[in-house]
């Protein structure tokens, strides 16, 4: 009779559990299905240009919307993003897991929680009235001195606005992700491992090189998909630093032109015309994509360094 | 017994009155005391090791000869809470002297470890040379340096067709005895071995016994082992370490193995050798 009991709680479980999983799914489609009936119109009506053009105006009859420069940006800054982020992350998850006494790294393990809890809007104001001025001194010496490489080129005289600045920002964001899930997936490193390499003459840095890093790369990477997600997403910070330019920008970091989808949303959302608005549910479905597909890529990355190191 | 810095200074007043060091040793340790936070684990440990001489330390579990083993290169010191008096002379250096880098002392003495750990993300001739690759150093020949150490291991013969198969493929035994391949790639001057064998087969045992007393020739060896044939098979010197209830481990008696094992001084020697306890 109690195994019974246990049993028919068991099929509760079950059953809710089943649930929740289909109503995950349900949802996730549910939003693409929605996003996409809304859309069509856009789609049939601006056709591939609607990917691959750069202007948008609401002015003309039908208007004419083309987020070309926005998907540049939101990879652009994405990238740059994870460039600053990515070893930021991975030294300071090694620094917490193994150089720092207990109580240090105890404290800078809730510091950088506490980083991931902030809301974006209060990161955006930070990134505007703080981190840009900031930054904008560097992004000058940098293109001072390094303008003949085009990537630093600068001819504009401001320096604010630009996707260096908002890949700063991003990286601040982001940090604290890729460092949690690193710092995670190091510390189930074999201690053995470490002790072994540190009886070979092996310095803290080797250990972290040669050891940690490639023994913990699947479990990385996933953390800095994690991240990239997130840039990839990012909206209310990048309204808040970036200059959202209709002009595309591929690699000139320095200058203040740029563009990210999520944040044209929501820069033309409240005014936008019954066509515009549609044409934002467009950009929106195409972000869903692209951020599908940076997952899918991704996620068989990680699956191939897995089978790798199983085999 | 109550550890007060008064205790850590006797250590150290009696070093100082110590005479000039058996020239005779490679390896000398000088009243070692050890600690971990408040607990005395090891008391006025003071062991000579000659040049190409092979030492056993044995003793019941928990009496410390592990730890002493891991003073001889440092990575005692690794552990949090870790505290050390007394002094260690390699070649008559004190590798506890201010200004000596402990990466240094591990190169010139290694260890293996009682869990074969190869780095299962590397070749099996990566393991060869991860000691070189970890402290950024090169060789002239490669292929001739890993040929050479895992010859050394007796292990050559079964992986020399899949060098770079991974480590994790091997077995147990062979996976210790590339474990010893990798650290004779560094050529130490000392090898310190933590129980080598206790997971391992008798067959994989007796292979590396024999490794043991073929290295030898060329190095000092220490081995921490439970298996008191072991210790009389590869052994020219024993020391028998005791911790007494309450007590901190120390060492009852060291001597020459053959004498140690047939005509103990100690009782608690006798007992122990004879599996009366432990």
């Amino acid at each position: 009779m109690n195994t019974r009991q246990v049993a028919k709680g068991d099929r509760a479980f079950f059953a809710v559990s089943t649930a929740a999983a289909f109503i995950t799914m349900f949802l996730v489609f549910g939003v693409l299905i929605f996003l996409s009936i809304k859309s069509w119109s856009t789609f049939s009506a601006q056709g591939t240009a609607f990917v691959t053009g750069s202007t948008w105006d609401n002015t003309t009859e039908g208007g004419t919307f083309q987020i070309w420069p926005m998907l540049v940006g939101t990879v652009l800054v994405s990238i740059l993003g994870l460039i600053i982020a990515v070893p930021a992350s991975i030294a300071v998850a090694f620094f917490i897991e193994y150089v720092a006494p207990p109580k240090v790294s105890r404290i800078a393990t809730s510091l950088i929680d506490l980083l991931a809890a902030l809301p974006s809007v209060v990161i955006g104001i930070w990134g505007i009235f703080v981190l840009s001025p900031v930054a904008a001194t560097w992004s000058q010496s940098l293109s001072g001195t390094l303008s003949f490489i085009p990537f630093f080129r600068n001819e504009f005289s401001n320096a604010e606005g630009a996707p260096f600045i908002a890949a700063w920002t991003i990286a601040v964001m982001i940090i604290p992700i890729i460092t949690s899930v690193s710092r995670e997936v190091m510390g189930r490193v074999d201690k053995d491992l470490i002790s072994a390499a540190t009886a070979l003459g092996s310095t803290n840095f080797s250990n972290m090189r040669r050891i940690v890093i490639p023994t913990a790369k699947s479990g990385i990477l996933g953390g800095i998909l994690l991240g990239l997600g997130r840039a990839l997403g990012e909206t209310v910070a990048i309204f808040f630093v970036l200059n959202l330019v209709f002009e595309v920008n591929f690699f000139h970091i320095l200058e203040p032109k740029g563009g990210n989808v999520a944040s044209l949303i929501i820069a033309k959302f409240g005014e936008a015309t019954p066509e515009e608005l549609n044409a934002l549910m467009a950009a929106g479905v195409v972000l869903f994509i692209l951020t599908l597909v940076v997952n899918m890529i991704a996620t068989s990355i990680v699956q191939r360094s897995e089978k790798r190191m199983a085999s | 017994m109550t550890i007060t810095g008064e205790n850590i200074m006797d250590a150290k007043l009696q070093n100082a009155n110590i005479a000039v060091l058996d020239a005779e040793s490679h390896l000398e340790a000088r009243n070692i005391h050890v600690w971990f936070k408040d607990r005395h684990v090891l008391s006025d440990v003071s062991l000579h090791f000659p040049t190409n001489s092979v030492t056993a330390l044995i003793g019941p579990s928990g009496c410390g000869k592990s730890t002493f083993l891991r003073t001889l290169n440092r990575m005692h010191e690794l552990i949090p809470g870790a505290g050390l008096a007394g002094s260690i002379y390699l070649d008559n250096e004190d590798i506890y002297a201010a200004g000596v880098d402990p990466v240094n002392i591990r190169l010139r003495v290694g260890m293996v470890f009682q869990k074969p750990n190869p780095f299962p993300t590397m070749t099996i001739k990566g393991n060869v040379l991860a000691g070189l690759r970890l402290s950024n150093r090169r060789t002239r020949d490669e292929d001739d340096l890993v040929e050479s150490c895992l010859n050394r291991a007796s292990i050559w013969n079964e992986v020399k067709d899949r060098l770079d198969a991974p480590a994790g493929s091997l077995s147990g035994g062979q996976q210790q005895r590339l474990c010893i391949a990798r650290s004779l790639a560094l050529s130490p001057e000392v090898l310190l071995m933590d129980e080598p064998c206790s997971a391992l087969d008798p067959g994989s045992t007796r292979r590396i016994e024999e490794t043991i007393r073929e290295l030898s020739a060329d190095m000092t060896v220490v081995i921490v082992t439970h298996n008191m044939q072991q210790a009389q098979r590869v052994s020219d010197q024993t020391a028998f370490f005791l911790a007494e209830e309450g007590q901190p481990g120390h060492v009852v008696e060291f001597g020459a193995t053959d004498n140690l094992f047939s005509a103990p001084n100690d009782p608690r020697t006798e007992d122990y050798v004879n599996g009366r306890f432990g």
